[in-house]
C-alpha cells in the first residue's frame, strides 16, 4: 500500500504559465514510480512540451531515472528517499534527480545494443534515457542527475 | 487493470498493456504469461495498442519472457506499437530481437 504523494509547486510572479518550479520527495520503494510520474507529468498541459513529448519522452525519462534511483542509488532502503525538483521555463524543462547512494561512472556501463548484452533483462536504462531527452548531466559523484528537455 | 488476457481458439494467448509497462508492474505481466506457459500455452501476442510508455525495465521483462517461451518451443510477438514505442525498439536494437506486426489481428495471423 503506497500513501500518497506531496508535489509541491511553486510560480515565479513574472513567468506566468510556463515558469515553475516542483519539488517531490519520493520513497525507496519502485511501487511509486507510476504515480510520481503522474504527478509530475500531469503540470504539462500548459504547452511548454509537445502532447506527445509528455505522453512518452517526459514520461518515460521519468521513470527511469527515478526506478535507477530507488534501485540502485538508494537500494530500496525505506530509510532514504529520492528528491526530484522540476525547473519549467519557456525555453526548457530540467528535471534534477538526487538519490542518497554512492553514485556510479555512467562512463562504465556497456553499450546494451552491442550483440553481447542485447538478450540481458537489465542495463538499458541509462541508454533509453539518453534517446529520449536532449541532455544527461550527471554530477561528479554520480548521484544526481539532471535532464534537459528543451521546449517544443 | 494494467493486463487483460484473452485466448483465440488456437490457443494464442493475446495479452493487452493498457497505461503503461514499467518497473512497477512488469512483474505482473511475467507472471501471469508465465501462468499461462506453465498451463500449455505456447504462443503468445503482447498488444500495446492502448500503451502509453514502456521503461527500461519493461523491455527487459519483454527479453526474458521471451527467451523462456521459446525455450519451451513457444514464441512471444509483439503488436499494436505507436510510433514512439516502434522508435524505443529500433533504438535498443530490439526490434531486431523481436517479430513485431502493426496489429494483433496480423500477429494472430502469422502464427
Amino acid at each position: 500500500m503506497i500513501t500518497p504523494l506531496h508535489l509541491d509547486v511553486r510560480r515565479s510572479a513574472a513567468g506566468g504559465e510556463t515558469d515553475f518550479e516542483l519539488s517531490l520527495a519520493v520513497p525507496s520503494d519502485l511501487e511509486y514510480v507510476g504515480p510520481a510520474v503522474e504527478l509530475i507529468a500531469g503540470r504539462f498541459r500548459t504547452g511548454i512540451l509537445s502532447p506527445r513529448r509528455v505522453r512518452f519522452n517526459l514520461r518515460t525519462a521519468l521513470a527511469e531515472v527515478l526506478a535507477n534511483a530507488i534501485a540502485y542509488g538508494n537500494r530500496q532502503d525505506p530509510s532514504r528517499q529520492v528528491r526530484v525538483r522540476v525547473e519549467a521555463s519557456r525555453e526548457a524543462v530540467r528535471i534534477h534527480v538526487t538519490d542518497d547512494g554512492d553514485g556510479f561512472d555512467p562512463a562504465a556501463v556497456p553499450n546494451p545494443t552491442l550483440p553481447a548484452y542485447l538478450e540481458r533483462e537489465d542495463g538499458r536504462g541509462l541508454f533509453v534515457l539518453r534517446g529520449l531527452v536532449d541532455c544527461v548531466d550527471f554530477n561528479e559523484k554520480g548521484n544526481s542527475v539532471c535532464l534537459t528537455l528543451r521546449a517544443g | 487493470m494494467s493486463f487483460s488476457l484473452t485466448k483465440d481458439k488456437r490457443g494464442v494467448v493475446v495479452v493487452a498493456v493498457d497505461g503503461q509497462l514499467i518497473v512497477g508492474n512488469r512483474q505482473e505481466l511475467k507472471q501471469k504469461a508465465l501462468d499461462a506457459l506453465d498451463g500449455g500455452a505456447r504462443k503468445f501476442v503482447i498488444d500495446f495498442t492502448k500503451t502509453g510508455y514502456i521503461d527500461s525495465s519493461g523491455l527487459g521483462v519483454l527479453v526474458s519472457l521471451s527467451k523462456k517461451i521459446r525455450e519451451q518451443g513457444g514464441d512471444l510477438r509483439l503488436a499494436g506499437l505507436n510510433e514512439d514505442l516502434q522508435t524505443l525498439f529500433e533504438l535498443t536494437k530490439l526490434d531486431t530481437l523481436f517479430s513485431i506486426a502493426q496489429t494483433p489481428a496480423e500477429a494472430l495471423a502469422a502464427f
